[in-house]
């Protein structure tokens, strides 16, 4: 059966580079309140709660069951979990409603890397065998295709700053980082400070819903066209890192080169990346990308992808987009790719 | 606000993998200075060589030797050397092209400075002096300004090849432990059993984890209960921990601490542990700066009825 099947809501945290007073659950909470208070809905209104996370963050195990307490998931509630981005979780509860199991779904996920040391912990979900064991820190793989982009004559580092620097001039309340922000010194050249995300602590939250109780939801739900997502080799040295193919095939597959889109929220947590996926995605100057400030503004691990979408979808609710692309990426150099294309009803 | 409470955390494994086939050869070979890569039915050579090809997914069998030497395709200068990573000085991370291979292997460089390093520029694998057959047998690249190396077939034959890797790991965390759980354990500090109340249910929970599961909002009015308290249920533990001076068999039980509607866990002493029994009325026995509980131990009061405790079983 098809169903379409809408956003209807979005709430996130601020995005805090420590957030030790409080624990995840703590944190989580106020977000889950307030998607579940823009539509009115309360937890055992929801057919299906599918949230993302990872322990290794904060050196938490099963971190997420302790999470639930905050979605208040006694009498058990129909639930999954995954550990990764919480735009995946997005997906699994996509095709949840699709199969008509659930008219409803909540959707969160939250990350806290104050409590370790982010770039070392990310080495973790490297290659065991032969990657892993040499603790290449998430930035070095970052410089890598940055520095691929510039023998290709893809872009240089005076555009790269320009990228940071226009992500960072956002008006977006939540974002961590605003403004005028010093380009810096090579954090691993050739990578600045600005070209890096702020490494910070937040939570994200949607909410989906099919059909009619889309719209008794939201005055305007913002309806997913398509969503899909693919995945690069396994090997760094196996890929083209200059190009983002999965991210291109996901598009494709959820129907982004239909028709042109306003507005494009990328989760690109390092400036060189927008590059890439900006060559992939085909996006011109005619497209809006990252009104929020994306990731390089904020960067929740486990969040940040969830909330591209979540950005793109209040612009369709608030009347500022008729028809958006979001993407979400987890993994060393985009490794993992996710698009949907989200539209609002004419006008 | 109270000072935030924080503890070194650190998380320690040995991850042991079991190879395959063509990963066994591949490390084996860096044992004896040998690298090999894989043909693909298409003919391209991947090298570090994998099980499966990337782009068919079919099983890939067929190893090539090839050269210790190769061309550097992309580069990263790293100037602040991380735990664990190749070397302790400044490097570069390289993407090596070895010659005979069409594609690259990620590893470092020992360069002078960023300015002696790029793209397209030749380099060739410098041994680590003890091999075990594992990645870090390469110790690094140097630059290298010689010929290209030979290419030959290799049958992947070694004497007592490696089977597996440990793979160490180690991250460092600190911890907190968030709002509620702060709370109990400053109180704790004080002898002290402290939970909180959901606003909406009146449930206490000890320890509070600062929401109520039932209702999905924060716990916030805080609740004395305790000392003394009732054993729902428990267990008699027969196999001793690691690093734990307790004698078994012991019994571990969850205790009801009166005031509260879940029940926590401890060890229960001062009486055989063949003794212990549901519905026994405990206490707690506290240690010079324990911190907590040492373990409950009876209280000689009546044993408290099965429907006085049955719900939070
Ligand atoms: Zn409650």
């Amino acid at each position: 059966m098809t169903r379409d099947i809408a956003v209807v809501a979005f709430a996130q945290s601020d995005t805090l580079r420590s957030s030790e007073e409080v624990s995840e659950v703590e944190m989580l909470m106020p977000v889950l309140h307030d998607v579940l208070a823009q539509t009115g809905l309360k937890t055992a209104d929801i057919g299906f709660t599918c949230s993302g996370s990872c322990d290794y963050l904060a050196g938490r195990a099963f971190s997420f069951t302790l999470a639930l307490d905050g979605v208040g998931a006694w009498p058990p509630i129909s639930e999954s979990h995954v550990e990764t981005d919480g735009a995946w979780a997005l997906y699994e509860a996509w095709t949840k409603l699709l199969s008509g199991d659930a008219d409803t779904a909540l959707v969160y996920s939250y990350g806290k890397s104050s409590p370790g040391s982010l770039r070392d912990v990310l080495t973790r979900q490297l290659d065991p065998y032969y990657v892993a064991p040499l603790w290449p820190d998430s930035v070095a793989l970052a410089a890598l295709q940055a520095q691929a982009l510039i023998d290709a004559g893809d872009t240089d580092e005076r555009e790269l700053a320009a990228i940071g620097a226009r992500s960072r001039a956002t008006d977006n309340p939540r974002a961590q980082l605003k403004g005028p922000v010093p380009q810096g010194d090579y954090v691993v050249r050739p990578l600045r400070t600005g070209d890096c995300p702020p490494i910070g602590d937040g939570a994200a939250a949607v909410v989906l819903a099919a059909g009619e109780r889309a719209r008794e939801l939201c005055e305007r739900p913002a309806w997913i066209r398509g969503i899909d997502h693919r995945i690069e080799a396994h090997s760094l040295g196996v890929r083209d890192l200059t190009d983002s193919p999965s991210a291109r095939l996901a598009a494709e597959r959820a129907g982004a080169f239909e028709r042109p889109v306003d507005t494009a929220e990328l989760h690109a947590p390092f400036s060189s990346q927008e590059v890439v996926l900006r060559k992939a995605l085909g996006l011109d100057d005619a497209t809006r990308v990252n009104p929020s400030g994306g990731a390089l503004a904020a960067n929740p691990m486990m969040a940040a992808g969830l909330a591209r979408i979540g950005e793109a979808a209040a612009r369709i609710h608030r009347g500022e987009s008729d028809r958006a692309l979001a993407h979400a990426t987890s993994g060393p150099c985009l490794q993992q790719n996710l698009v949907a294309v989200l539209e609002g009803d004419p006008r | 606000m109270p000072d935030v409470l924080k503890a070194p955390l650190v998380v320690e494994f040995p991850f042991t993998r079991s190879l395959g086939p063509v990963q066994s050869a591949f490390l084996t070979g860096l044992r004896e200075r040998v690298i090999l890569g894989v043909k693909t039915r298409d003919g391209r050579t991947l090298v570090p060589p994998v099980e499966y090809d990337p782009v068919t997914a079919e099983e890939i069998r067929d190893l090539v030797h090839v050269g210790v030497t190769g061309t550097v395709t992309t580069w990263a200068w790293n100037h602040e050397p991380r735990r664990g990573q190749p070397l302790d000085r400044p490097f570069a991370w390289v993407l090596v092209k070895l010659d005979g291979a069409d594609t690259a292997l990620l590893h470092a460089l020992d360069a002078p400075g960023p300015d002696a390093v790029r793209t397209g520029m030749r380099v060739r694998v410098r041994w680590a002096e003890e091999r075990t057959g594992a990645i870090t047998d390469i110790a690094c690249f140097e630059p290298y300004d010689g010929d290209d190396s030979e290419v030959t077939v290799h049958a992947g034959e070694f004497e007592d090849p490696v089977h597996g890797i440990v793979a160490q790991a180690r991250l460092d965390y600190t911890y907190s432990p968030g709002r509620a759980q702060t709370a109990y354990i400053n109180a704790l500090a004080e002898r002290r059993a402290v939970g909180e109340r959901c606003p909406s249910c009146r449930k206490v929970y000890v320890p509070p984890r600062g929401a109520c599961p039932t209702c999905g909002v924060a716990t916030v009015e805080q609740v004395e209960v305790g000392p003394s308290g009732t054993v729902t249920t428990f267990c008699i533990v027969n196999i001793k921990a690691k690093n734990l001076d307790i004698e078994v068999p012991y019994v571990y039980a969850h205790i009801a601490l009166d005031g509260a509607d879940l029940a926590l866990h401890g060890r229960i002493g001062g009486i055989p542990y063949d003794q212990v029994r549901m519905g026994l009325r405990v206490e707690p026995v506290w240690t010079e700066g324990g911190g907590y509980p040492d373990h409950y131990r009876p209280t000689g009061e009546p044993d408290a009825e099965y429907d006085t405790y049955k719900e939070l079983l």
